[in-house]
């Protein structure tokens, strides 16, 4: 089943032009995309359209999702400092009126998937990058959407934190089956994410190369170190290095 | 340590300097009174100083207090309806850069002769308003966007967006406004004292007004010294009420 498509879609900023597309991409229940492209390819607005945030200036998105099946985790926590862990993973449900106990009951449910029930009560201040990115996993989990959609999650993070995230991640994807699209620059965990990698060419981005990537989500343990995903990376690699000088 | 110390030692040396210098040049008082005859004024016209203080102090906060209350209300409004902005904004800017000497006679005169102190608290609440209306208009309108992303799509409604998510951004630049205008608050009040300049009202600023027609310089020094340690003071309090309204807000 198709969750969300875009039908020549295009995005057009006064002043700045046409800033993605056209582009078309169909996004089914269950499957895990990454897109993968230079800064300025309009990746974050791709994922806008994905998330319904913003229209279409030209062309279509159909969206075959209700209130609460769509959740995006953004580059920075974006945790409210105000509240407590645990207030912040159960936002998505209180602003939807569900109670409060209930609400706080289920936030502590997927803090607890993420490995931060211990740190419900602490402010996003006192947790370190990876635990409040963690957070944000939480809260994008906790209204069991059927559409996780991520803008460069792991940029800010350290190598290891990285690592670790995306396994995490992709544990979690696996449990709860929802469609996965996660928006990156680097090649490497493009590959690692997806089943399939869409490359965007720059200014205007529209897809240039889609890649099929080696079997096997979630990844096993050393598979960065297989012949498969070397070469895949270096074919995704070589496809950005032309879309971007096509430009 | 040293960093406490080091502001009480530049004024013990220029205390005892002017002490030195007065003596030795035989300067008149009535020019520039030893400072330990400013002492001597300070205790001999302590509880005086001290009621007039809380006069103007009390004054001030009033002012700050219903500034507050103007701010807030009419933030909020801006905040919700562009357009009001764009109408009120102009306005508002023309009032905070009128030098408040300027517009004080006039408050003076519809306030008429018996109620000096009420023009002396509008002109202080006038002078505290803008920074915070202003603060709280930017702070209002300075939520994290990925925040108001997320409210969006969880289809928060337009009251749940601003209990929930601009108030409370709001918070740090409401509290950094109250401090800022609990300072001008007591710079307007003194301002407006020395306007209405009658025996009405009898703040700091009439201490100092009375001693100047009297060339009792002594008692002048007396009084601004009076002055200048309540508004330190408050600046301090407010400092410390930032730090932990920050320390609340942030969670350390």
């Amino acid at each position: 089943m198709t969750l969300v498509r875009l039908e020549g879609a295009e995005v057009i900023y006064p002043g700045r032009g046409v800033v993605l597309g056209p582009i078309d991409l169909a996004l089914s229940a269950g499957e895990a995309v990454a897109i993968v492209g230079a800064s300025g390819s309009g990746k974050s607005t791709a994922l806008r359209l994905l998330a319904g945030l913003e229209p279409p200036s030209r062309g279509a998105v159909e969206r075959n999702l209700g209130p609460g099946e769509t959740s995006v985790v953004f580059q920075a926590p974006t945790l409210a400092p105000w509240m407590s862990t645990l207030a912040n993973v159960a936002l998505p449900l209180t602003l939807a009126g569900v109670p409060r106990a209930s609400a706080q009951g289920r936030a502590l449910a997927a803090l607890d998937r993420v490995g931060l029930a211990s740190v419900a009560a602490s402010r996003p201040a006192q947790l370190s990058g990876g635990m409040a990115m963690r957070a944000a996993l939480a809260r994008a989990l906790v209204t069991r959407p059927r559409a996780m959609l991520l803008d460069e999650p792991f940029a800010a993070l350290d190598e290891i934190t990285r690592r670790d995230l995306a396994d995490d991640l992709l544990r979690l994807w696996a449990e709860t089956g929802a469609a996965m699209v996660f928006v990156t620059h680097n090649v490497e965990e493009a590959v690692y994410m997806g089943a399939r990698v869409l490359v965007l060419s720059r200014g205007p981005g529209r897809i240039a190369v889609e890649a099929a990537t080696p079997t096997g989500l979630p990844r096993s343990a050393g598979f960065r170190a297989t012949p498969e995903f070397r070469s895949a990376a270096e074919a995704v690699s070589a496809a950005l290095k032309q879309a971007s000088e096509a430009a | 340590m040293s960093r406490a110390l080091a502001p009480l030692i530049l004024i013990a040396i220029v205390t005892a300097l002017w002490q030195g210098v007065v003596q030795v040049l035989r300067v008149p008082s009535y020019i520039l009174p030893a400072p330990s005859s400013i002492v001597a004024a300070l205790g001999q016209d302590a509880p005086l100083l001290v009621r007039s203080a809380w006069r103007t102090l009390a004054t001030a906060l009033l002012a700050l207090g219903l500034a507050a209350v103007f701010a807030g209300v009419l933030a909020l409004i801006v905040s919700l309806n562009p357009i009001l902005d764009r109408a009120i904004r102009p306005l508002a800017v023309t009032l905070q850069v009128t030098p408040v000497i300027a517009i004080a006679p006039l408050f003076v005169i519809w306030a008429g002769v018996e109620h000096p102190g009420r023009a002396v608290i509008a002109l202080a609440a006038i002078v505290a308003f803008f920074p915070i209306f202003s603060g709280l208009a930017r702070g209002l309108a300075s939520a994290d966007p990925d925040l108001e992303r997320l409210f969006d799509l969880y289809g928060a409604r337009p009251l749940q967006r601003l209990a929930r998510l601009r108030l409370p951004s709001a918070t740090p630049f409401l509290v950094e406004g109250c401090k800022v205008a609990s300072g001008l608050a007591i710079i307007g009040a003194v301002v407006a004292e020395f306007v209405a300049g009658s025996g009405g009202e009898q703040g700091l600023a009439w201490r100092i007004l009375e001693a100047g027609n009297r060339l009792e310089t002594a008692k002048m020094f007396a009084a601004i010294l009076v002055l200048a340690l309540m508004a330190a003071s408050v600046n301090a309090a407010f400092v410390w009420l930032e730090r932990r309204a920050l320390v609340w807000y942030r969670g350390r």
